[in-house]
């Protein structure tokens, strides 16, 4: 798919021809990966989402795009139980993921992680040398039986996120040295070597350079065919650039979900109109 | 007294000073003129500043140096009766008239003849010029108190910048205390060094480092000086050592997993219960540790020993029994296992902020791989946290070998070069306390050796401080 890496807006004409070529191409495809229900999310007594209920579809990059804190982080951390760490947090409802249901409390929330993969706002490397990070998630969960195989995982878990050329000569230098750009596709590194089903990615571009954030969308495109991915972003050029799918969040509550070309020509809901055209949030 | 009646005094003139110094001026104000140049309250102060610091520092300066301007001009003409004296004698003779100026006990000393005559002279010169001087400071006081005030409200007007002079003011006094407490502290090692200096004339430094002889009680004639065999420190050395060894034994594994717990695994209320409390503990005094070592531990420890020993002698570990059954009170293990419970809180709180300190998405990141909660302390905030958590220990570390009243109540007073737990030992610090306590001369090597010894235990803990700091701020800038 030519991703488009115009900085123009999303809801101007030229690139939304583009964008309904992407869709036409793989959103029909898709089966879902990961299906949520009815989702009531509380912290404490405060209720955080009402009711959602949202299909994401395999190999397929699906935006969670809203006003500031009506709700995506909240969701995509139901996906991988990460809500499960904040104390006072209540999730109520059904995720599944290929069936399975991930809110029961049988599930070990360990095993399921290593199943979604996560990739947050702020690039968090380990203390730990670029190689060691990529080998965590090997490690932890015994995923190799020698040092050899577990060079191999690292090594391609680094070309596929784009890395290795960058990094292969200083593989024992800290994570921390590399620039913030190369420090988040070392986390994305990170999350793929467990070989994840479904990505999660939080904001992955907000704290990067037009530059950076270039090359994470490139990776996200690369990506797409071989996982489930779901991004939450605060730009609609990047919503539209990389997803093939996009909900619009609002006040807790999902207000539409959709191809993402018709969520910006045709959105149904004057919410959806008034957000994408920067009205509001 | 008079001279805090006097400083009273000042500060209701002073009171007095800031109202006359701000009315004057929000009299002559002229609407036409606009606003003053400062807020009348600063022209006040202004005014108010100078009736009071002349006076009082004069006021202080005679309080605290009065007596010895007083004596140094009473001894300006000494009587021919007094000058066949020899110089100690004629310092008692000039206390005694002072003594006797001032109604106050004199010396046991019996004046005859000529001397009796010249102390009743030189009584009533005393006198004299301590009313002098007494009345002399006070006018001075008054007139200084006055005319600041003049002055200063004469140079009240609409332009006049009081604000930045009173603002200068106080910089200048903040500036002044902050020298004040460099001055101090460059004083108290300045004395130490010196007196060690003259301690290291006698005894050779590379003698007291690695002497293996520590018996400074035999050195207390004038002939026995240089009998340097008393002065090796080493085994002092190692009675710390040990002692601070077995301390961070208890305190290091307890405080840390103390300190994991409270940031990783507590619940905020558990957590805002227990932090404060630990923060209690740490301050207790240190004596309070020091009767449970000597009067509760000690006691209990030894007998615990004896009743194993007496249960082996005789067996196959005859020599060990025998051993245990002559434990006594006093034992390392005590005066360290007790420092050690004394530093948990120390070392907890400590580890604890620099654990909280690790950035929660360090954690989030770990969690999100799959790794569970212990996984996530052991490989990454641990880590994290290492260089802050070795600061920690450090500065414990410097603690435990500069405490004192604990090793003093429970560690025993043998010097021995051994790291036998069981063993009774001395520490630096329990030798200063037993040579400088009780009536002292400060010029034999044996009072000296204590300067010495506080010496090494202060750039000791003074290096260890350094490293500790210099970790903790690598550390803070990595996070930033
Ligand atoms: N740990 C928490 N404890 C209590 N309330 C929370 C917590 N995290 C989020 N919330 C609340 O839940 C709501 C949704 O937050 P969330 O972080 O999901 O928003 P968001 O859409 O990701 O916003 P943003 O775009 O600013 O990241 C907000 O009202 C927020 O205040
Ligand atoms: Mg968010």
């Amino acid at each position: 798919m030519p991703a488009n890496r115009d900085d123009t807006d999303a809801h101007e004409p030229a690139h939304m021809h583009i964008a309904v070529d992407s869709a036409v191409a793989h959103a029909p495809t898709g089966q879902i990966k990961v299906r949520a229900r009815d989702v009531n999310v509380f912290y404490g007594e405060k209720q955080a989402l009402f009711d959602v209920s949202l299909d994401v579809a395999e190999r397929a990059v699906t935006a969670l795009i809203g006003p500031s804190g009506c709700g995506k982080s909240t969701f995509l951390r139901c996906i991988n139980r990460m809500n499960d760490t904040i104390p006072g947090a209540r999730v109520d409802g059904r995720i599944e993921i290929d069936d399975e249901n991930v809110n029961d409390k049988a599930l070990d929330p360990v095993v399921l992680r290593a199943r979604v993969g996560m990739v947050f706002q702020k690039p968090n490397p380990f203390p730990k040398t670029i190689f060691e990070n990529v080998a965590y998630g090997p490690r932890i969960h015994g995923l190799t039986s020698s040092k050899s195989e577990l060079e191999g995982v690292v090594e391609a878990s680094l070309r596929r996120a784009g890395l290795w050329d960058e990094v292969h000569e200083r593989l024992h230098q800290s994570g921390s040295s590399l620039s913030g750009g190369q420090q988040q596709r070392l986390v994305i590194a990170r999350a793929i070597a467990v070989s994840p089903e479904v990505i999660l990615m939080d904001e992955p571009c907000s704290a990067l350079d037009p530059i950076a954030t270039a090359k994470i969308e490139e990776l996200i495109d690369e990506l797409r065919r071989q996982y489930c991915i779901v991004i939450v972003t605060h730009s609609m050029a990047q919503a539209a650039r990389v997803s093939q799918k996009t909900a619009f969040f609002h006040m807790g509550r999902l207000v539409e979900a959709g191809p993402t070309d018709e969520m910006f020509t045709n959105p149904r809901d004057s919410r959806t109109q008034d957000y994408i055209t920067g009205r509001f949030g | 007294m008079l001279t805090w009646i006097a400083l009273a005094a000042l500060i209701a003139f002073s009171l007095f000073t800031f109202r006359s110094g701000r009315e004057r001026l929000v009299r002559g104000l002229d609407p036409a003129q606009g606003r003053p140049h400062s807020r009348p309250g600063y022209h006040g102060a202004y005014v108010a500043l100078w009736a009071f610091a002349p006076a009082a520092l004069l006021l202080i300066v005679a309080g605290a140096f009065g007596g010895r301007i007083e004596a140094a001009m009473l001894r300006a003409e000494v009587p021919a009766a007094v000058a066949a004296l020899d110089p100690l004698q004629q310092g008692v003779f000039f206390d005694d008239a002072r003594a006797q100026a001032h109604g106050l006990p004199l010396s046991q000393t019996v004046y005859e003849g000529g001397l009796k005559a010249a102390l009743a002279d030189k009584a009533v010169e005393a006198r004299t010029l301590e009313q002098g001087m007494r009345l002399g400071v006070l006018a001075l006081a008054a007139l200084m108190a006055g005319g600041g005030f003049a002055l200063a409200r004469r140079r009240v007007a609409h332009q006049f910048r009081a604000r930045n002079r009173v603002e200068g003011w106080i910089a200048g006094v903040l500036i002044l205390s902050s020298v004040v407490a460099v001055l101090t502290t460059v004083g108290i090692i300045a004395s130490l060094a010196w007196e060690s200096w003259r301690f290291f004339q006698v005894v050779s430094p590379i003698h007291f480092l690695f002497g293996r002889e520590w018996d400074p009680q035999i050195a207390m004639r004038a002939d026995q000086f240089a009998s340097e065999g008393a002065f090796g420190a080493l085994p002092l050395f190692a009675g710390t050592f040990l002692i601070m060894l077995i301390a961070m034994a208890v305190a290091a594994p307890v405080g840390l997993f103390a300190a994991i717990y409270l940031s990783e695994y507590a619940r905020p209320l558990t957590r805002s219960v227990v932090k404060p409390l630990l923060e209690i503990l740490a301050g207790v005094p240190t004596v309070v540790y020091g009767f449970f070592a000597a009067l509760t531990v000690g006691p209990l420890f030894r007998a615990g020993f004896n009743a194993l020993g007496a249960q082996l002698a005789g067996g196959p570990l005859n020599d060990l029994g025998v051993y245990l059954m002559q434990v006594q009170n006093q034992m390392a293990l005590v005066a360290g296992g007790v420092m050690g419970i004394m530093l948990i809180p120390f070392v907890c709180s400590l580890s604890d902020d620099i654990i909280n300190a690790v950035p929660q998405h360090l954690r989030d990141g770990s969690l999100a791989m799959g790794a569970t909660r212990s996984e996530t302390i052991k490989k990454v905030v641990l880590p994290a946290a290492l260089p802050g958590v070795v600061a920690a220990m450090l500065l414990a570390v410097s603690r435990a070998v500069g405490e004192t009243m604990i090793v003093t109540m429970a560690a025993g007073l043998q010097a021995k070069t051994t790291l036998n737990p069981l063993d009774t030992v001395t520490t630096v610090t329990v030798q200063i306390v037993t040579l400088l306590t009780g009536d002292q001369e400060f010029d034999s090597p044996k009072t000296l050796s204590a300067f010495g010894l506080g010496l090494t235990l202060f750039v000791v803990t003074l290096a260890l401080n350094i490293i500790a700091l210099r970790i903790v701020q690598k550390y803070r800038e990595q996070y930033d």
